[in-house]
């Protein structure tokens, strides 16, 4: 079975920039994966790449095994791709909009599927409003739901839930998982990390062009970030010296980071023996934004 | 072919919808200079001896319209789409490159037919042309919309803003169209002027064109055929590198 994605040594300069410095990445079919990294490390590069709308200086990029060069018509009839532009025709309806791009990919009598997409984006009310007449968030959603139409196999999402309201993003994600779960490959970008977080098998930081960490999304948060043990002290408390040097004050609470579970029960002990009267405790889980940051100034 | 189409209905639809811009203004713009050419030169101006000089202009005017709008239609849908972004779902698309260029001149050719029927239409009401020849006049007619057309796409895809477009149609197209004949008959001209018009592919389908109304003209139909048929082969020939390579579209 080929992989959803296969990205062979891709490097991309713009004038001086170099955008994308020899990127190698894999990705098997029915992954959900996230591609992440501060503004300007090439994500949008890379998807232009992948999608034919920028050409790569060197390296190779295939879709589901279609090379995106030489067998662009396969390629691109196998990727659904939402910009991270907001695009329309301002001379058309949203309805006229979804037809007219699943004619684009060759396939007529689509309207049962554009039914459907539409039902799921919420975007029933104005399926037959003008383009130029919808506010930010819904031509956000057209332009998920055109990326949709052809029912690609694999979908890349850059920042589809930039400007998005809450609803949205839940009926989005919903969507998304559904049709991760009926086996299409889902690609995104964020910079919401909460989201990456929790959708995401797997991620790859990029940074300056470059894959600078790709793991499993548990493996980051193990490898990268820390738990939180969160104290409140009763009047009188005094934090025994021993803790000092892995906590911080915060807020009038001591916050205590450990990597390993079995250190808590070292820090209850250390709290009893000193007969530290506590008044309020709670552990807080690893996040990603954590990883991200530790990742980042890692390779600084 | 769905995908091609599709984006050739797009490109109809497009004009359709603001055809008061697209279509009533241009027939409106060509049915002025009728009325006051043709007022002003009538008693001046004999360019063929059979010939009233408004009979004459029609089929020039008929033709500059074809000419412009072919041009306008491809050159401003496509800066339309690249300034505003919306270029990428087709590029996103499996259509190829020839299916583009072919739909995007197409189009441009429904646009200039409708206007020249317009054009001529209201014409009508002035003096019957003649129509010695129609398949000639359907011939011109259809190269030469799809010659401005192939035009308009190299413009539309090269000028990265509206003001590098304008100049593209201010001085290249309006120059070759205004001093190719529509106006007067080349032979009224000072020697140089003369041969200089030999130069201009649009003068030989304005020429071709009118032959149609008349089976009069200043060349042979032949010889404007081949020359138009040309200058078509040699720009779709550009035009189609250029898509190929991905010049400013792919970047
Ligand atoms: N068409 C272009 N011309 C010149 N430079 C470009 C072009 N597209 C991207 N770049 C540059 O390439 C680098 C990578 O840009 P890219 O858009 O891929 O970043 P990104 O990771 O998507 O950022 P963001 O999170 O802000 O969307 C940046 O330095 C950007 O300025
Ligand atoms: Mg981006």
């Amino acid at each position: 079975m080929h992989p959803a994605i296969r990205i062979n040594s891709v490097t991309k300069c713009f004038g001086a920039t170099l955008a994308l410095a020899g990127i190698d990445l894999e990705i098997a079919q029915g992954e959900f994966f996230g591609l992440l990294g501060p503004n300007g490390a090439g994500k949008t590069t890379l998807i232009s790449a992948l999608a034919g709308l920028v050409r790569a200086d060197s390296g190779s990029l295939a879709v589901m095994g279609h090379d995106v060069q030489s067998a662009y018509r396969s390629a691109r009839r196998l990727l659904g791709v939402v910009p991270q532009e907001l695009v329309f025709d301002p001379f058309f309806t949203v309805r006229e909009t979804l037809l007219m791009q699943s004619g684009y990919y060759g396939i007529r009598n689509n309207a049962a599927w554009i039914g459907e997409i539409i039902e799921a984006l919420d975007l029933g009310d104005k399926a037959d409003a003008s383009m130029r007449t919808l506010s930010g968030g819904m031509k956000r959603r057209v332009l998920v739901a055109q990326a949709l139409v052809h029912r690609p196999p694999v979908i890349v999402l850059d920042e589809p839930t930039a400007g998005v309201d809450v609803e949205l993003r839940q009926t989005l994600w919903r969507f998304i998982r559904r049709l991760n779960g009926e086996g299409h490959t889902i690609v995104l970008t964020t910079h919401y990390l909460e989201e990456a977080e929790s959708h995401c098998g797997r991620i790859a930081m990029l940074k300056q062009g470059r894959i600078v960490a790709l793991d499993t999304t548990a493996n980051l948060l193990r490898q990268f970030s820390v738990h939180r043990l969160r104290l409140r002290l009763a009047a009188g408390g005094e934090l025994p010296a021993a803790l000092h040097a892995r906590a911080v004050e915060e807020a009038g609470c001591w916050v205590l980071s450990f990597a390993d579970f079995a250190e808590v029960e070292v820090m209850l002990a250390q709290l009893r023996e000193a007969c530290c009267p506590i008044s309020e405790i709670n552990i807080g889980q690893p996040e990603l934004e954590e990883a991200f940051l530790a990742v980042m100034q890692r390779d600084a | 072919m769905t995908g091609f189409r599709t984006l050739l209905y797009k490109e109809v639809l497009r004009f359709w919808k603001v055809s008061f811009q697209t279509i009533a203004a241009p027939v409106l713009t060509a049915l002025l200079y009728l009325l006051i050419f043709s007022h002003v030169l009538e008693d001046h101006v004999q360019v063929y001896d059979s010939i009233g000089y408004a009979a004459f202009l029609v089929p020039g005017l008929v033709m500059m319209s074809i000419l412009q709008n072919a041009f306008a239609n491809s050159s401003s849908s496509l800066i339309q789409s690249k300034v505003t972004g919306n270029i990428v779902f087709v590029l996103l698309t499996p259509i190829t490159y020839a299916e583009f260029w072919l739909a995007y001149v197409l189009a441009a050719v429904v646009r200039g037919m409708v206007v020249g029927f317009g054009v001529l239409a209201v014409t009508l009401f002035w003096d019957t042309p003649l129509l010695v020849a129609p398949l000639w006049i359907v011939v011109f007619a259809l190269l030469g919309g799809a010659i401005l057309g192939t035009l308009g796409i190299i413009a539309g895809v090269w000028a990265d803003k509206y003001d590098q477009l304008a100049a593209f149609q201010n001085f290249i197209i309006v120059p070759l169209t205004f001093l190719s004949g529509v106006f007067y008959s080349i032979h009224s001209l000072p020697p140089f002027w003369q041969s200089l018009s030999h130069w201009n592919p649009v003068f030989y389908m304005i020429d071709g064109f009118r032959y149609g109304f008349f089976g009069i003209s200043d060349v042979s139909p032949w010889l404007s055929l081949l020359v138009a048929g040309a200058s078509f082969a040699v720009l779709a020939g550009l035009t189609l590198a250029m898509l190929k390579s991905g010049y400013k579209l792919r970047s």
